[in-house]
């Protein structure tokens, strides 16, 4: 336990309580920033380079960003009048410090945790790389897959939504019905079917 | 307090706040930011195991922390799409007015 982590670690809990509770959304924001970079923070002094960095690229880079948008898209960037907390807060409350009380037992009073310390692993960007290629190439190319599916259903659920689209649906319907065989769904009965 | 206590003692606080926010707050964003740290909490705790754990050559706890992030970021983006859409149709993004599937 060295100072610098618990420094990190007290930044990190104080800027995610912060985003937590604050009323203005903007503030919120802010905080959530601050305390994904603390996690990076804290795992670069883990010694997972390559996660930090990837950690402040996605998280504080881009997250951030989309959860600025979407506030400000949302317009509820002005600090609301009314409770911020929805009534029952306090089962709320209650739920998450019997989880913490429950997580924070099992890591105290595990007996199956190493207790030395390994010496620090060697996790060069050339490893990371070896690795995605040769024995998570198949989950690497699952993920790429997601990732495009995730933002083009993103973009499609976030598109609005035209209100003329029907009438044009309609009248190129009533264009199409003169000309041959509308629908390839009832073929005609003469020429189908098994011999 | 073993180096690897401290950090699931500090992942395990991250998760309680963060469901905490997402289970009381009336925002909808903000439901969305605790599920976020949550799951960096999660991150945090694979890099922990990974870093103090028997076996640190071999990357497992960090390509998982790696894939995590890529399908974070995959739920971001989908769930405040999400959002904005709910805001278009009931132009309010607090939780307790949405409530027309509830019957």
């Amino acid at each position: 336990m060295s100072p610098a982590f618990v420094i990190i670690a007290f930044v990190t809990l104080f800027a995610a309580a912060a985003a937590m509770s604050l009323r203005n959304l903007v503030h919120c924001a802010l905080s959530l920033v601050v305390a994904l970079a603390g996690l990076a923070a804290l795992y670069l002094q883990l010694g997972a380079q390559f996660v930090g960095f990837a950690q402040i690229l996605v998280y504080v880079g881009a997250v951030a960003i989309l959860i600025v948008f979407a506030v400000l898209l949302t317009r509820s960037d002005a600090t609301p009048n009314q409770a911020i907390l929805a009534p029952g807060w306090i089962v709320g409350i209650l739920v998450s410090a019997v989880v913490f009380a429950t997580l924070g037992w099992a890591a105290l009073n595990s007996t199956g945790l190493p207790k030395e310390m390994s010496p620090a692993p060697e996790a060069t960007v050339r490893n990371i790389g070896d690795q995605l290629m040769t024995q998570y190439v198949l989950p690497l190319e699952v993920i790429g897959l997601l990732l495009t599916a995730a933002l083009i259903g993103a973009v499609i659920i976030a598109m609005k939504e035209e209100p003329q689209k029907t009438r044009i649906e309609d009248g190129r319907l009533k264009m199409e019905k003169p000309s041959g065989p509308s629908s390839i769904l009832h073929p005609p009965s003469s020429s189908g079917g098994h011999a | 307090m073993t180096p690897l206590q401290g950090c699931l003692l500090v992942s395990a606080l991250l998760f309680a706040i963060g469901l905490a926010g997402a289970v009381t707050r009336r925002n909808a964003i903000l439901a969305l930011v605790g599920i976020e740290l949550m799951l960096n909490a999660a991150n945090l705790n694979f890099i922990a195991f990974w870093r103090y754990g028997p076996h640190p050559e071999a990357l497992s706890g960090m390509m998982v922390v790696i894939f995590s992030i890529a399908i974070a970021a995959a739920e971001a983006a989908v769930g405040l799409a999400l959002i904005i859409a709910i805001y278009r149709h009931y132009r309010t993004v607090n939780l307790d007015e949405i409530k027309d599937l509830k019957g």
